[in-house]
This record gives C-alpha cells, sequence and structure tokens, in this order.
C-alpha cells in the first residue's frame, strides 16, 4: 500500500480496477419480445448483461465481494440503472461462473466454458475458433465452432500465475494503476528474460529482489508481462491454437500481456468492440434467449 | 467435444480427457465403478448430452489421486481407461 502524496493518510489501491455499467440509450426496450439477461459470478469480478431479443442493451462489471448471491444482485442492479428496466422485466436469467449456483434470481445454471464460447461467437464472428479467458483466478482455453458450441476445453484454477490476480498483486507491488501496466511495459530499451511463472508469490518475490538490484519499475513489468504470457501459451498449446483466435476477461484489456501472446504465437487475435470481460455473462444472456424461446427449461 | 479436467501448475500438466462424442455412445458408463477413488460420474452437460466427467472435488487433485493406479514402474493398464469401451478417456501423464 501506498500513501497518496495529495490526502495524507489516504491509501490508494492499485490493483483496484474501475467498476462501471454501460446501457444503449438508443435500444427501445419497451418493445422487445425477449429480454434477457446472463450474469457471471467470478472469483474476481462480477458482470450481468442484458439482451433485448438478442441485441446487447446494458451491461455492468463489478468486484465480487464475499457473498456471492449479493454480488451478482450488485452487478444486476448496476446494469439495469438508468435504463428504466426492473428485475421483472427481464424474463429468463442464466448464472454462470465460479458462483453460477449463486445466483438466486437465475432460471438456469450453466457453465462459464459453455458460456465463454456463447459469448466470444458473439462478440468476436462465427469465425473464431479458439478462445483464452484470462479470468481473475482461472484460464481457459477453449475452442467451439461456427455457432460457438465448445469442442475442446481445459481450465486451469489451481494456480493464480497467468491470472488477473496475478496481475494485481504486481500493481501493488510495483505502486503502478492496473490500468497502466500494459502501456508500461513496453517502455523498455529491449525485452528482458521472464521472472518466474511458476508461482506468483515466486514470482513477486523474484520481483522484488529486481527492483533492489536497481532494474526500473518498467523493466519489471515487462518481465512479469512476458511470464504471464509464457505460461499462458504452455496452456494453449496443450490444445492447440486454430485461427481465428480472440482472448477474454480482464487481462485482455492488458496491452503487455496480450502483445506478448501474440508474439510467442505468431498469431494475431481478434479484437471486438465490446469490453472482453462481459463474455461469460452475454454468453449465459445468449443461452438465456434460446431457452427462453425453446419454453423455459 | 473433448473436456480437460485437471492442471498445470509447477510440476507439469496433469489432465484427464474426456471425449464427450464418443462417451454419449455409452451404455455400460463401467468408468463410474472402474475407478477406485470414484472420481468419475454421470452428468447432463450444458448441450444436454449424459456424460461423464471427473468429480468437481478431485479436478486438483488428479496428480495424486490417480497415483496409486500410477506405480513408479510395471504400470498396468489404467482400470478407467480399460473400462471405457468407446475409448474415451486419456490421460496426460
Amino acid at each position: 500500500m501506498t500513501q497518496d502524496g495529495n490526502q495524507p493518510g489516504a491509501i490508494k489501491e492499485f490493483w483496484r480496477w474501475k467498476e462501471y455499467n454501460w446501457h444503449d440509450e438508443n435500444l427501445s426496450w419497451k418493445n422487445g419480445a425477449a429480454i434477457t439477461a446472463g450474469v457471471d459470478v467470478g472469483s474476481v469480478s462480477s458482470q450481468a448483461v442484458i439482451l433485448v431479443d438478442g441485441q446487447l442493451f446494458a451491461f455492468s462489471s463489478t468486484r465480487t465481494g464475499s457473498d456471492s448471491p449479493q454480488s451478482a444482485k450488485k452487478a444486476m442492479d448496476w446494469a439495469l440503472e438508468g435504463t428504466g428496466m426492473t428485475q421483472q422485466d427481464v424474463k429468463f436469467v442464466v448464472g454462470t461462473g465460479y458462483g453460477r449456483v449463486n445466483v438466486p434470481f437465475a432460471n438456469k445454471a450453466i457453465t462459464e466454458i459453455a458460456c465463454h464460447a456463447r459469448g466470444g461467437n458473439f462478440m468476436y464472428g462465427p469465425t473464431v475458433r479458439t478462445i483464452l479467458d484470462m479470468g481473475g483466478q482461472d484460464c481457459k482455453a477453449i475452442h467451439c465452432d461456427e455457432k460457438g458450441k465448445v469442442t475442446n476445453f481445459l481450465m486451469n484454477d489451481k494456480c493464480a500465475a497467468g491470472t488477473g490476480r496475478g496481475m494485481e498483486v504486481f500493481a501493488d507491488l510495483l505502486a503502478v494503476p492496473i490500468e497502466e501496466i500494459g502501456d508500461l511495459s513496453y517502455q523498455v530499451e529491449e525485452e528482458p528474460p521472464p521472472v518466474s511463472s511458476t508461482c506468483v508469490v515466486f514470482a513477486k518475490s523474484e520481483a522484488s529482489g529486481l527492483l533492489r538490484k536497481g532494474w526500473p519499475k518498467n523493466k519489471v513489468i515487462a518481465a512479469y508481462c512476458n511470464a504471464m504470457a509464457h505460461r499462458v501459451v504452455t496452456l494453449l498449446e496443450r490444445i492447440g491454437v486454430e485461427k481465428d483466435f480472440a482472448i477474454t476477461g480482464g487481462i485482455a484489456k492488458n496491452s503487455g500481456v496480450v502483445g506478448r501472446i501474440e508474439k510467442e504465437l505468431g498469431i494475431s487475435s481478434l479484437k471486438a468492440k465490446y469490453d472482453p470481460q462481459i463474455a461469460g455473462a452475454l454468453g449465459g444472456a445468449l443461452f438465456a434467449k434460446a431457452l427462453l424461446e425453446k419454453g423455459g427449461k | 467435444m473433448k473436456a480437460n479436467y485437471g492442471y498445470l501448475d509447477g510440476s507439469g500438466q496433469f489432465f484427464i480427457t474426456i471425449d464427450t462424442d464418443k462417451c454419449t455412445t455409452c451404455s455400460h458408463r463401467a468408468c463410474v465403478n472402474a475407478c477406485p477413488k470414484g472420481m468419475f460420474e454421470i452428468i447432463m452437460d450444458d448441450y444436454d448430452d449424459s456424460v461423464a466427467q471427473i468429480r468437481e472435488a478431485f479436478r486438483k487433485k488428479v496428480k495424486y489421486e490417480c497415483g496409486p493406479c500410477k506405480p513408479v514402474s510395471d504400470r498396468p493398464p489404467l482400470p478407467c481407461v480399460v473400462a471405457c469401451t468407446p475409448g474415451a478417456i486419456e490421460h496426460s501423464w
């Protein structure tokens, strides 16, 4: 933790990313026949996405607290905020993510693997075949077909190396706002060797040693981004990478890791016009629409 | 679909892969009883297929739970792999 020089005694949390919501003011939901939602309660963040007849209408992204049902409600309330819509207007809700069984207002729970594939298909188009989701505390490698159905998947949730939580630890260690990490990682004269990628605790310890040796912050950041990218590529190579390739999750917004993954794979990733962090909730909302149309089962 | 259950950590990669396209053709579900640890269960997946999966409680411990079936030397065929008549189960280590 560091002191904010402008406010004596105030604590600045560099790992804390901005929570936000958005809705499409040009989309009139009141005439919508199918209003559905997906709520993704992850271990670190929770998202809610609302669709009106399959079109993206609103979403929110918040930090998951210690109470999963409360986190789900908070995400949903935030997505609804300012829209004029209420929970009662939403006809079918799918819960997904780590806390999917703890979404009290969900009609059904669906795994995050299936939801990410479906959401990724919507966000990146039917040509996407490999989706890498770098979540808060896990990493998923998913193959899907042109309809967003999963054909192969692999998830690693045993180790924080290669996850958002690892990046939060480093942001705090280096006293760098997490949103700035990606760009700063490229402000180096040459790419440094990666720090240890086998454990966030060991990587942090190694980074502390490098700082004491006189390494500038940007170089340490670059070394960690490099390690994270390598870690994730090792996982991806287990199931192979088929084009087109896309990245979802919070780390997708970190150019330092994304660029290094692309370089190591020799493949560029597709870029979405939507926030990549909502892919799971978006997939859930799409499943909700399909289930609603099938009679709600 | 190929479902990979397990993990990657500093000691290596440990995954049990179940090919659900093959799994759905099986009516015996012999894997459930073949595993001495009871690691397999039958579920209805997100695509409404009845398939086997590794129980949640075992997924981060497969290296250790599968240990008794994988002695260092003279390793016999794995009981789950032998029991799976469609050939849907594979181990990565």
